[in-house]
């Protein structure tokens, strides 16, 4: 990455724009390309069903991925099976990359008696204690100190396992206290944690320039002494390689890097934003271009690895088993209503009994069908 | 049985842990080569070295999520504040991640982790130093807010603390760290949730923690001579609250004030209230009466501190009301 200006000020690429690799840049194996493909393929898929589901009353709310693909499928396919990840909005899918099953992915979104939350969180706010990811806290910003501390608690007791532990936030949080405080303590700490900046443009409504008058995001990391690299978040390849790279110096106890991904959010915030209201199709369609899954298949094309005739295998085999996951997830039950009362605290207070009891002998809610 | 101050006990209870459990480790500004603002962690940095007595940059929120963090991947922190006050720039690391982390993820993760410091008022130091920040945490399920008046229950206590796996607020007090008390030997964890009767007595309940119960064992005391017999129950425990101790109490005396320091509008005392109410009022002989802050931010002069704050004869003057009221 030396050949770069500054790693904090230029942009860290891999693929060219005619789909061929950089010949100066580690080679990524194939395998690791081609399922990044799968993965970017699937995750397209997944959000634009449960946008769907959304519409039709089906899901309560949904915060997209799209067009941001690349960071957390190549964070997934980088992280080893003890590594901790504490994610903003955008990353719940590194939890499938990782081997969480489909249908309890699905199940958090609807909330229902298949989600290993309970039905208590949002969907997009996915947890899954089998793959180290914790859920996201709406509050913007909290979680980057959590993955500091959690980076410090693995340095702390030496785990011979060597984890790491990955923060994600957005290009609004770098103004939260948060933020900053999470750097300061990384830095000074050299803990093992890599945190990433998902830079999409937008904190709903407002850009990026009205966020800072930082020249970068990445810049930031320099005052508080945390290695930082600005990398094009719309090329797996690139994305993979900088990661690799940044969880490997954490392994090897050379301390935190800071990440801004830059790349752009394609569609709306979320299922309650209109993103047409405070921007251009110009800029949405300049971005189109940069599509990260478009210049992948690209790269695989000039490769040799993909055609039209496996991506619509693929297509057909990947739509079938988020419709089957959906299909399963949508006979399932609802959370049973003593469920209300577990996990307030370890065990079940006096209190909480009590509550239970009166809340048995009431009539049951409408939404339970009684 | 040994004579401690509320400080050294406390010190000697976070001491055994560490010794006991390598998983914890105490963080706070201050706590290391300073031995504490309030020297309540004097030589755990020679004893425990540099990655068990942690230093940190002023950054509230930041160190309570470094802890929030370390809990959830299987340590157990000791979060020092150097007072409660502010805790108020970390309230969303405790309010909406360490209360709510088990429960949001359906039981998949948890956080047990500790967060102590002095609360309340201290001694002129100004309305933003002086809060009594146990109401606002009480309100919330998914924590334990304890609040101990004496060294034997610090030291059991804030052992208790360490060892639950839910997070538990432990409210100490700057004018509480002097206090000395007989402390057992061999001390084990006590149980979290249980008041105690700290005086007995047949007219009049109070109802009380932390600082105040001293307060209120000096006004027992006063009444006493007056012929005033009052029982002073000593919460020990916010949240869970020991309703059974305070209902037997009120039922005995058919009165209750409650005293605590913060300022009357909710709160603990609006809560004990409820409660007696609901599940004493026909033993009642009196209105349920509170002593509380004055409803203003706290002033700086020490005269008209001592105003705002709950004093003895505020609180004397409050238990005559009570027990005046309904006697023929």
């Amino acid at each position: 990455m030396s050949d770069d200006l500054a790693r904090d000020l230029g942009l860290f690429r891999v693929l060219e724009d005619d789909g061929s690799a950089r010949k100066d840049r580690p080679a990524v194996p194939t395998a690791i390309l081609l399922r990044g493909y799968r993965e970017m393929r699937r995750l397209r898929l997944i959000d634009a069903k449960m946008i769907l589901l959304q519409r039709q009353g089906r899901v309560g709310f949904y915060g997209a991925c799209t067009g941001q693909e690349a960071v957390p499928i190549a964070t997934g396919l980088v992280l080893g099976e003890h590594d901790w990840v504490f994610p903003a909005l955008r990353e719940q899918s590194v939890m499938l990359v990782r081997g969480f099953s489909l249908v309890q992915f699905v199940a958090q979104v609807y909330g229902n008696a298949g989600d290993v939350q309970k039905g208590r969180q949002m969907p997009s706010h996915h947890s899954g204690r089998t793959v180290n990811q914790v859920s996201w806290s709406s509050c913007i910003g909290p979680q980057v100190p959590q993955a500091v501390g959690a980076a410090w608690a693995m340095k702390l007791r030496k785990d011979p396992n060597r984890p790491v532990s990955i923060g994600f936030l957005g290009d609004g949080a770098t103004s939260q206290p948060d933020f900053h405080s999470a750097m300061t303590f990384a830095g000074l700490y050299k803990v093992p944690a890599v945190i990433v900046c998902q830079n999409n443009h937008w904190s709903i409504s407002v850009p990026t320039h009205k966020q800072t008058a930082s020249k970068t995001i990445a810049v930031k990391g320099r005052a508080y002494g945390v290695p930082s690299v600005r990398v094009d978040g719309n090329d797996l390849l690139a994305m993979y390689t900088v990661l690799s790279e940044a969880t490997q110096r954490a392994r090897d106890g050379h301390g935190p890097t800071f990440v801004e991904a830059l790349t752009y959010r394609i569609g709306a915030h979320s299922t309650s934003d209109d993103p047409t209201r405070y921007r251009s199709e110009d800029e949405v369609e300049a971005w189109r271009k940069k599509d990260p899954l478009d210049r992948l298949r690209k790269h695989l094309v000039h490769l040799g690895l993909v055609d039209d005739a496996s991506d619509a295998a693929l297509e057909a085999e990947l739509t079938d088993a988020i419709n089957a996951a959906v299909k399963k997830v949508e006979e399932l039950p609802l959370p049973d209503r003593d469920t209300l009362f577990d996990d307030v605290y370890a065990e079940l207070p006096w209190n909480l009994r009590e509550q239970r009891e009166e809340l048995r002998a009431s009539p049951k809610a409408p939404a339970h069908g009684a | 049985m040994r004579t401690l101050r509320y400080r050294e006990a406390l010190r000697e209870a976070m001491i055994e842990e560490m010794e006991r459990d390598d998983r914890v480790f105490l963080m706070g500004e201050e706590v290391g080569h300073y031995q504490g603002a309030y020297k309540v962690s004097e030589g755990m940095l020679e004893k425990f070295g540099e990655r068990r007595v942690i230093d940190t940059p002023i950054a509230e929120s930041g160190f309570a999520g470094i802890g929030v963090g370390a809990a959830m991947v299987g340590l157990r922190p000791i979060i020092e504040f150097m007072t409660w006050n502010f805790s108020a720039v970390a309230f969303d690391q405790i309010l909406n991640s360490a209360a709510k982390i088990r429960q949001m993820s359906g039981g998949q993760f948890s956080c047990p982790i500790v967060f102590r410091g002095p609360n309340a008022s201290a001694k002129q130091v100004g309305s933003q130093h002086s809060h009594a920040m146990e109401h606002f945490y009480a309100h919330v399920p998914g924590l334990k807010v304890l609040a101990p008046s004496f060294p034997a229950d610090v030291k059991g206590l804030m052992k208790a603390a360490i060892r639950d796996d839910n997070p538990v607020l432990f409210m100490e007090s700057e004018t509480l760290y002097s206090v000395k008390g007989e402390v057992p030997d061999n001390l084990e964890p006590m149980e979290i949730g249980k008041a105690n009767v700290v005086r007995e007595g047949t007219d009049c309940t109070i109802v009380t923690y932390s600082r105040m119960t001293h307060v209120s064992l000096e006004v027992a005391e006063e009444l006493a001579k007056e012929g005033i017999s009052v029982e002073v129950v000593d919460l020990r425990s916010l949240r869970p609250l020991d309703e059974e101790t305070v209902i037997r109490s009120v039922k005995k005396t058919h009165r209750c004030v409650v005293v605590h320091e913060g300022w009357p509008y909710g709160g603990v005392g609006a809560e004990v209230s409820d409660r007696v109410q609901r599940l004493a009022f026909d033993y009642l002989d009196a209105p349920i009466l509170r002593v509380t802050n004055l409803d203003v931010p706290m002033p700086y002069n020490a005269k008209l501190e001592q105003h705002v704050m709950p004093n003895k004869e505020r609180v004397l003057a409050t238990v005559k009301r009570a027990v005046s009221r309904g006697r023929s």
